[in-house]
């Protein structure tokens, strides 16, 4: 796991390397990052996704419980038997 | 019920959320290929593109535990082939759905009746065959080899529809009928590098959702079971 996750932010690094951009009359959202507001997006984007995450990590906890008791009570009915 | 096997780990999941939001941060910053009529739309190949790969590979793994519940009868392995192609398609349906969006961009409508969108949404229909099929089978253990059986076909009709069969004619969607494939911007290094772990950061969320969902049905089953008095290991 450490290995893959370094792996991956050593490539973040890695990208500034290729920051250069050949200058072409090609529309690109150039206005939209001089200004800095596609952290704007950056942020809304990454707001959904936390939500998105949590929202799987609550269902996550919520069957584990849920898993759990059943398993207990499984285990309870048969010892009554 | 075994309480600690894969799909209840938790490390898989810490993956695709790191993978994820690498996605989410460098699909925005990194540096793209300047190119007309893509424009910025080129980054959707991080988000749109990954939807099919996803698909395909949730799909897969759906069709290996078709095989796997052939050979084993047991039912786990069912219901993970039922939720694994749910998941699959649930990306099918995002996948074709900012392939529109994306096509009324640069192609300039939404639905120009590309062989390859044809070909996607005949694809999608026939696993919404799969799953009226399923659901019309009352008898669980019926219901689980026919499915299972239906599943099998369906994924080897699937691959050559949604992959061979727009190849054959013309197509505006990059990769079939004459256009190149990827190779006219993923030379790009840049691309690549978000590209990859894209496709395994969503491929894994997806394999989340799925287990998700497996283990619904699962519990649903082993509570009507204990219900019942009836033991099942």
């Amino acid at each position: 796991m450490k290995k893959i996750i370094s792996f991956f932010l050593l490539q973040i690094i890695a990208l500034n390397v290729f920051a250069q951009r050949p200058e072409t009359n090609v529309d690109m959202a150039d206005v939209m990052r001089s200004n800095g507001k596609i952290y704007v997006v950056i942020a809304v984007l990454l707001t959904i996704f936390a939500a998105l995450v949590l929202f799987l990590i609550s269902q996550e906890w919520r069957l584990k419980r849920m898993e759990k008791k059943l398993n207990e009570h499984i285990l309870n009915s048969k010892n009554n038997q | 019920m075994n309480t600690n096997n894969w799909m209840r780990k938790f490390w898989w999941k810490a993956m695709a959320i790191v993978l994820m939001l690498f996605t989410i941060v460098m699909g925005m910053l990194a540096t793209v290929p300047t190119l007309p009529i893509l424009n910025e739309t080129i980054r959707n190949l991080y988000y749109h593109v990954p939807m099919w790969f996803g698909m395909t590979l949730l799909l897969l793994i759906g069709m290996i535990y078709s095989i796997r519940f052939l050979r084993s009868g047991k039912m786990d392995h069912d219901i993970l082939a039922a939720a694994f192609t749910k998941a699959g398609v649930l990306f099918g349906i995002c996948g074709i759905t900012t392939g529109m969006v994306w096509a009324q961009f640069t192609w300039g409508v939404f639905w120009n009746n590309d062989p390859k969108e044809n070909a996607a949404a005949v694809g999608l229909l026939l696993y919404f065959a799969y799953f009226v099929l399923r659901n019309s089978i009352d008898d669980l253990d019926k219901r689980a080899r026919v499915s299972a059986v239906a599943n099998i076909i369906f994924y080897f009709i699937f691959i050559p529809v949604i992959f061979i069969v727009p190849r054959l004619t013309d197509s505006l969607h990059p990769g079939n009928g004459g256009n190149p494939g990827f190779n006219a911007y993923d030379l790009d290094s840049n691309m690549r590098m978000v590209f990859y772990p894209a496709i395994i950061g969503w491929t894994l969320l997806g394999a989340w959702i799925a287990t998700l969902i497996a283990r619904v049905e699962i519990l649903n089953r082993e509570f009507h079971f204990s219900l019942n008095n009836f033991s099942r290991e």
